[in-house]
């Protein structure tokens, strides 16, 4: 079952692909924490790529924070095991940390099933947004909806997001 | 004109490639007969070198041949689009560019409606 609005962040313990592991409580700091399942393969991973960077690099000065998570079977898709997606980091010069769920248990205590999937948590770590990005996977210049940043915005107003549960779409989550 | 138009439901962008291939036939004036075809095993993606989904081949060649690694395997294909950006569905344009040059090569057998 899929962590439910207003409920509270469920911890995880994970190696990022900085060599360091990382927990919740690295981000007790940030006002916004964007927990994100994501992946290499995804080509909607890889069409919402560069908005979700940008958004990140945009909101850091003021205590925004996304980590990303990939929690896909390397087994079958090999393109998401951790040294490619170190690269992937690398490449693309992540300005979040890219942490490996091998076991899929933070994956399924989250209830999520795709790529890219957000969950956007308040500075008591409660659940504000869940769901895709933007309404507009192909084309960044035609989103209509700007979901993650408005639900950025609102949380970091003290409001409540316009919207606070969007489908995600995007890959489903490659299990064992 | 043949089309063969493959997808796996774990993708949901069949849907809307579907969609946009019917609306570029109709702009077109092309009556095609489009095969519709699941790939629902690890087995048919093999036997079909499936390079993801959506897939669609117009009289066996496939829309975007450089995207097209046979992996033949259950995934989402990755599409670049003409500015670079990639998507998991290709442009109508891509698919306009498809349906032309099976057009105009006759001995392929293409039809205009």
């Amino acid at each position: 079952m899929t962590l439910a609005m207003h409920q509270q962040i469920i911890p995880f313990t994970l190696p990022g692909v900085d060599g360091r592991t990382y927990t919740e409580a690295d981000f007790a700091q940030a006002k916004v924490l964007a927990v994100i399942f994501w992946c290499n393969h995804c080509p909607y991973v890889r069409a919402w790529e560069d908005r979700v960077i940008a958004l990140q690099r945009e909101y850091a000065g003021r205590g925004v924070r996304f980590v990303l998570i990939n929690s896909n079977d390397p087994q079958k898709y090999p393109e998401d095991a951790f040294p490619r997606m170190q690269e992937r980091a690398r490449l693309k010069a992540y300005p979040f940390p890219y942490l490996f769920d091998e076991s899929q248990e933070v994956a399924r205590r989250y209830g999520a099933t795709r790529t890219p999937e957000v969950f956007l948590f308040d500075a008591d770590r409660t659940l504000r947004y869940h769901g895709a990005p933007d309404d507009n996977f192909e084309d960044p210049r035609a989103v209509r909806q700007h979901y993650l940043r408005d639900a950025v915005e609102a949380v970091l107003a003290n409001r409540n997001p316009p919207l606070a549960q969007t489908p995600p779409r995007g890959c489903t989550i490659k299990w064992r | 004109m043949r089309i063969d138009f493959l997808y796996w439901e774990g993708c949901p962008s069949h849907e809307e490639a579907l969609h946009r291939l019917r609306a570029v036939l109709a702009e077109e004036g092309i009556a095609a007969e489009v095969r519709v075809i699941h790939v629902g095993t690890e087995e048919l993606a093999r036997a079909l070198a499936f390079p993801g989904s959506p897939t669609i081949r117009v009289e066996g060649r496939d829309v975007q041949p450089h995207t097209a690694a046979a992996d033949g395997r259950l995934t989402c294909r990755l599409y670049f689009l003409d500015d670079g950006r990639p998507s998991p569905l290709p442009s109508a344009e891509m698919l306009r560019r498809a349906v032309r040059a099976a057009r105009a090569a006759p001995e392929r057998g293409g039809a205009t409606a």
